[in-house]
């Protein structure tokens, strides 16, 4: 009997996809997996993945057309089989995504309003991924989550569920270690203490205690919801009405650029590290440091969320406008990491072949214009994020540096903040240590 | 406070309750002149008299009937069976007249009757002479059914059972006849229907009734060494039974396990995990695991009996996998 | 395997007066008057059930009334009676009104056992009259323990139980009565020989066709005598009582009578198991007839009498019927109360 293939929702938004290519031909046998076309969706080209094996009947469409999502475009069936005529079939929003081009990725996609929070579980270096990727279902507030479509797949605990629903967790940012991946009582435990060994298993011993300043977890969903305190509350609903949504601040910073570039000459060539790499990483560096910096505005739950993760969206230009790959963990990559990832991202943000993944869940922003000849500028911050970093260009400039007039390459950067969630000293604070950082690139092995 | 053993301690409590009420009596086979098959009964035809302390013929069914006639008219018979295997000829009185005569009869009719025995299995008895049935009883609107652990309880729930209106299903365990225990001085009645929290723990709750008692205490020792604290509940009434303190305990511990010395089917155990499961659902870690006998008539040769039986490594095993402990 | 006695065709003369202990012919016709209350209640029964009144089983007395009448009128207010399910007319004649009776059948509240016993379980420990049981046999031990009771409290009470013929091979009836002989009991066990344990006539049943004969394997004081004649009976069982009050010493009493309704009202008056022309026959020892030309022909009753008793028992098993129709069905609440005693009181 024969199967149709619909135009499927390969991002939660899409509602329609334009058919680019056709990659396999009436006649061709298909096997479950293979790519059957490459699809445009509103944010990048994606592909169309066969869920059933035979042979490709027939195509419904010709390349290039537009089709909106549960439309029919092919058909698959056995050798012979008379290709029936297009039907519409309804998807359900639980209808999996096509795996994007990295497979061992499960994909995990949010809606296109950030405030979902919801973020993809790092499966990176995870093994054998789920063939069918999870989608959350319109999770409209970020708090409640255990009882989604995703986690109906998930194996937890009665009590777990329960801790996790009390405690705002996200379910699927944990592991479990029960039989069959179950997420029981000491993984929630975990996941809160921030790594201490539970109770029960004597066998795990403690790890050493982290540095009191920075706290990194591999466990867990990597942050903690703070609730408003009276004073935050006020300086919200006031500085709202006096600026508008985000009540913004902008520090700006003059840098001295000159250890950096002396880094990297010192640098082997390949991968080849930018001074951008390199704020980059500094920037991560400095928030792991500086986790209200590193924070979501909540303030529909009543909270703000400190992540003790740090995902640096960088924003790139591409033809149609603005995209921000997210370099996940880049606090814990290192310079020769990130470089490599931020060229990769770059490059598949240019050709419009990032995965939603790879462009959600950031926890700071970086914007560089730096390139296009700008010295300094104010960069909107992208919600619910409480700040981003404008970066300008490095230029020589005669400056006072002991006691003498010097030329030394010299960028102005500048942050902007939510005034919600960071406060002008706090800010501050952050910013001088990332310019101490930049200044003394030796502090990246802090 | 006295050390005796189990069997002394309800021989105190059947001396004692006799003087207490003259209308509470004896009988069954060679309760009187052999003083008891297992010797529960030592001395009571002396002290008592043949008319209180009665040997019967082999008659089940015949001397439970008569009891429960007895206890129409308001005596208040203890009638021992020398094991509940052979209560099984007796069931229809214990049923059908005993557990129903109080509801069929609009409360006009009192049952005020204790059938005890011992239950369960011993050593190498064969598959007629091992069978646990307190789930059939429990299973009866109309009776209690009461199993103590320990001669403390023996000796406070069998006071209780014989002071109790209602009919009373109370087995004994013959393997604890000779097991010693500290039993209060003076009046010491147990209440029907209150379970007792033998070892307080943290990390699981292990409930347990009669023979099962002393193993899971020994399991706890053993799981103690092993940073395991398991909380052990000895269930002393089976019917009714003590949800209150079951679900306190599970609420707390989040991890269960439930060991009775009765088959699989349709034990005890299966009505425990039931009462939890619906109660306290979100506070449950694991599901709830059931140690119990293999679900085979005993078989007499020894080692396929022991196998064949609950023992401390069976119980430590559950709780390992309730703890997520491999 | 001895024959069954062939009825007998004529009563033999008796004198109500001149006896010492004798009852008096008050009590002749009381016994009249109460047998004539047991056939019209039992007959109203039956309709009740056929209207739907009465559910579930329904184990009609008539053709057997002498029995019960005859021997309860030889207890005292303090001896103590179980019955199998055939119980209507013991109940009767036990002084359970015929309005209670029949609420009970009904299923109605607040009378004996509250509707939770119904036809086979009528209850009134005021009379001592305790069931009513369901299962063949199993109340026989029962008695044996109230005889028990009654020695151990060392009284002069009676214990007595009535059971169908069809019980005597059920082990709770060797078991009791091998009790009762071998202690010494206050005992009395009525075994109402219909001859048909439910389809089965009892020399397909029975090894011995003579039920009495079992008393001898206890060493068993016995007698065998005819059901239909309600003095015999009584008479009969006044040797019994006589035995166990004073001997303390238990009687096998087997009372030959006849059943002329199906066992129950699920079964035919006759065609299985048994002619039409046999219950022909044995109608004509009614014992209803049977008394009432004795008590006739003794003069002790006229014939407008016995009419106008006839017509008071009819008038009264109507009124029952209207009682018991009427009567208010238990609360629901009612469902769980006296399964246990009574705590603080409450049911």
């Amino acid at each position: 009997m024969a199967t149709q293939v619909v135009m499927e929702a390969l991002s939660p938004t899409m509602e329609e996809g334009r058919l680019v290519e056709w990659k396999k031909q009436p006649g061709d046998s298909i096997v479950v997996g293979d790519v059957l076309a490459e699809v445009e969706t509103d944010k990048a080209v994606m592909e169309l993945v066969a869920r059933v094996g035979g042979v490709l009947l027939g195509h419904l469409v010709p390349a290039g057309t537009i089709v909106p999502t549960a439309e029919g475009v092919a058909w698959i069936g056995a050798a012979g089989d008379v290709m029936p005529g297009a039907v519409a079939r309804a998807v359900t929003s639980d209808a999996p995504l096509a795996a994007g081009a990295g497979a061992t990725n499960a994909v995990i996609a949010a809606s296109a309003a950030p405030t979902s929070g919801v973020v993809a579980t790092d499966l990176v270096g995870a093994g054998s991924a789920p063939p069918a990727a999870i989608v959350a279902s319109t999770p409209a507030t970020a708090g409640a989550l255990p009882m989604t479509a995703a986690s109906s797949a998930l194996k937890a605990s009665p009590l777990a569920r329960k801790m996790a629903t009390e405690q705002g967790l996200d379910l699927r940012a944990i592991a479990g270690t029960g039989p069959d991946g179950r997420i029981i009582q000491r993984d929630i435990e975990a996941a809160l203490a921030g790594g201490t060994a539970p109770r029960l298993s004597a066998s795990t011993p403690a790890p050493a205690p982290a540095a009191p300043a920075r706290r990194i977890t591999t466990d867990g969903p990597g942050y903690e919801d703070v609730p408003l305190s009276q004073i935050r509350k006020t300086i919200a609903a006031r500085l709202v009405q006096s600026i508008g949504p985000i009540p913004t601040f902008y520090l700006t910073a003059d840098v001295d650029m000159e250890r950096v570039a002396e880094l990297r000459a010192l640098l082997p060539p390949e991968p080849k590290v930018t001074s951008n790499d390199i704020i980059l990483k500094s920037v991560a560096n400095a928030l792991a440091q500086h986790p209200e910096c590193n924070a979501w505005w909540q303030g529909e739950h009543g909270t703000i969320r400190r992540w003790h993760e740090v995902h640096l969206a960088v924003a790139v230009a591409i033809e149609e406008g603005l995209i921000t790959p997210v370099i996940r963990h880049a606090d814990r990559l290192s310079l020769r990491e990130i470089a490599t990832a931020s060229r990769d991202l770059v490059a598949r943000a240019k050709a419009r072949k990032l995965s939603p993944a790879e462009y959600t869940g950031s926890t700071f922003s970086v914007s560089n214009l730096g390139m296009l000849g700008i010295d300094e500028f104010t960069a909107i911050i992208n919600p619910p994020e409480a700040g981003i970093l404008a970066i300008g260009r490095i230029e020589p400039k005669p400056v006072v540096y002991d006691g003498t007039v010097q030329v030394r390459r010299r960028l102005r950067i500048t942050l902007s903040c939510d005034h919600r969630v960071i406060d002008g000293a706090v800010g501050a604070r952050f910013l001088q240590t990332l310019v101490r950082m930049l200044e003394n690139p030796l502090a990246l092995v802090w | 406070m006295a050390v005796i053993t189990y069997r002394d301690a309800l021989n105190q409590a059947l001396r004692e309750e006799m003087h207490h009420d003259t209308s509470v009596f004896l009988m069954g086979e060679e309760v009187a002149v052999y003083q008891g098959a297992y010797k529960v009964s030592r001395g009571l035809l002396d002290e008592f008299g043949p008319m209180r302390v009665v040997d019967t013929p082999i008659t089940e069914l015949g001397f439970a009937g008569l009891g429960v006639g007895a206890a129409m008219v308001g005596l208040k018979p203890v009638i021992e069976f020398m094991t509940w295997n052979f209560a099984l000829l007796a069931i229809d009185q214990i049923v059908n007249s005993a557990a129903k005569m109080r509801y069929m009869s609009g409360g006009q009719v009192p049952m005020s009757i204790v059938f005890r025995g011992p239950g369960g299995s011993a050593l190498q008895l064969g598959a007629q002479h091992s069978q646990s049935f307190e789930s059939w009883y429990a299973h009866i609107p109309g009776l209690k059914v009461v199993m103590p652990a320990t001669p403390a309880d023996a000796k406070g729930l069998l006071k209780a059972a014989i002071r109790d209106p209602d009919p009373v299903v109370f087995i004994e365990g013959e393997m604890l006849y000779n097991t010693k225990g500290e039993v209060p001085d003076g009046e010491h009645i147990v209440p029907i229907g209150k379970a007792d929290i033998k070892r307080a723990g943290r990390d699981v709750t292990i409930i347990c009734h009669s023979k099962t008692v002393p193993i899971a205490l020994k399991a706890a020792e053993q799981l103690a060494a092993d940073d395991v604290d398991a909380e052990v509940i000895d269930l002393r009434t089976i019917r009714p039974l003590d949800v209150p303190t079951i679900l306190a305990s599970v609420a707390k511990t989040h991890r269960c396990v439930v060991a009775e010395e009765g088959w699989h089917f349709c034990g005890i155990g299966a009505q425990v995990v039931d009462e939890i499961q619906k109660a306290i659902f979100d506070d449950l870690d694991a599901p709830v695991l059931r140690v119990t006998g293999a679900d085979v008539p005993m078989p007499y040769n020894k080692h396929l009996e022991k196998a064949s039986k609950v023992d401390v490594a069976k119980i430590i095993a559950a709780v390992n996998t309730v703890c997520y402990r491999s | 395997m001895t024959a069954p006695s062939k009825p007998k065709k004529t009563v033999p003369k008796r004198t109500a007066t001149g006896r010492v202990d004798g009852p008096t012919a008050e009590m002749y016709r009381d016994w009249l008057r109460q047998m004539l209350l047991i056939r019209r209640f039992e007959e109203k029964a039956g309709e009740a059930y056929s209207l739907g009144k009465v559910g579930g089983f329904c184990h009609l007395y008539i053709g057997q009334e002498a029995v019960a009448v005859g021997s309860l009128a030889a207890l005292r207010k303090d001896d103590y009676i179980t019955c199998s399910y055939r119980e209507h007319g013991h109940a009767l004649a036990r002084g359970i009104s015929a309005k209670r009776c029949m609420a009970e059948l009904f299923g109605k509240a607040a009378v004996t056992s509250g509707g939770k016993g119904a036809s086979m379980h009528c209850f009134d420990a005021s009379l001592g009259f305790l069931g009513g049981h369901g299962i063949v046999g199993g109340h026989i031990p029962l008695t044996t323990g109230m005889a028990f009771a009654a020695k151990y409290r060392n009284t002069d009470q009676v214990a007595v139980c009535y059971f169908g013929e069809a019980a005597v091979n059920n082990g709770a009836f060797h078991e009791a009565l091998n009790m009762a002989a071998l202690w010494k009991l206050p005992a009395i066990y009525i075994c109402e020989n219909n001859r048909y344990g439910m389809g089965t006539a009892l020399e397909r049943a029975s090894a011995v066709y003579d039920i009495s004969e079992r008393a001898r394997i206890y060493d068993m004081a016995k007698e065998a005598v005819d059901g239909q004649d309600v003095l015999t009976v009584y008479e009969a069982m006044c040797r019994a009582v006589k035995r166990a009050r004073e001997e303390k010493a238990p009687t096998l009493l087997e009372i030959r009578t006849y059943r002329f309704m199906g066992h129950s009202m699920s079964d035919p008056i006759h065609g299985h198991y048994r002619t039409k022309d046999e219950v022909e026959e044995q109608r004509l020892r009614d014992p209803i007839r049977v008394w009432l030309e004795h008590l006739t022909a003794e003069k002790l009753l006229q014939d407008a009498e016995a009419k106008a008793m006839d017509a008071a028992a009819i008038t009264e098993s109507e009124e029952a019927f209207v009682f018991a129709d009427a009567a208010p069905e238990p609360e629901p609440g009612e469902l769980y109360t006296d399964v246990y005693a009574p705590v603080n009181g409450v049911r």
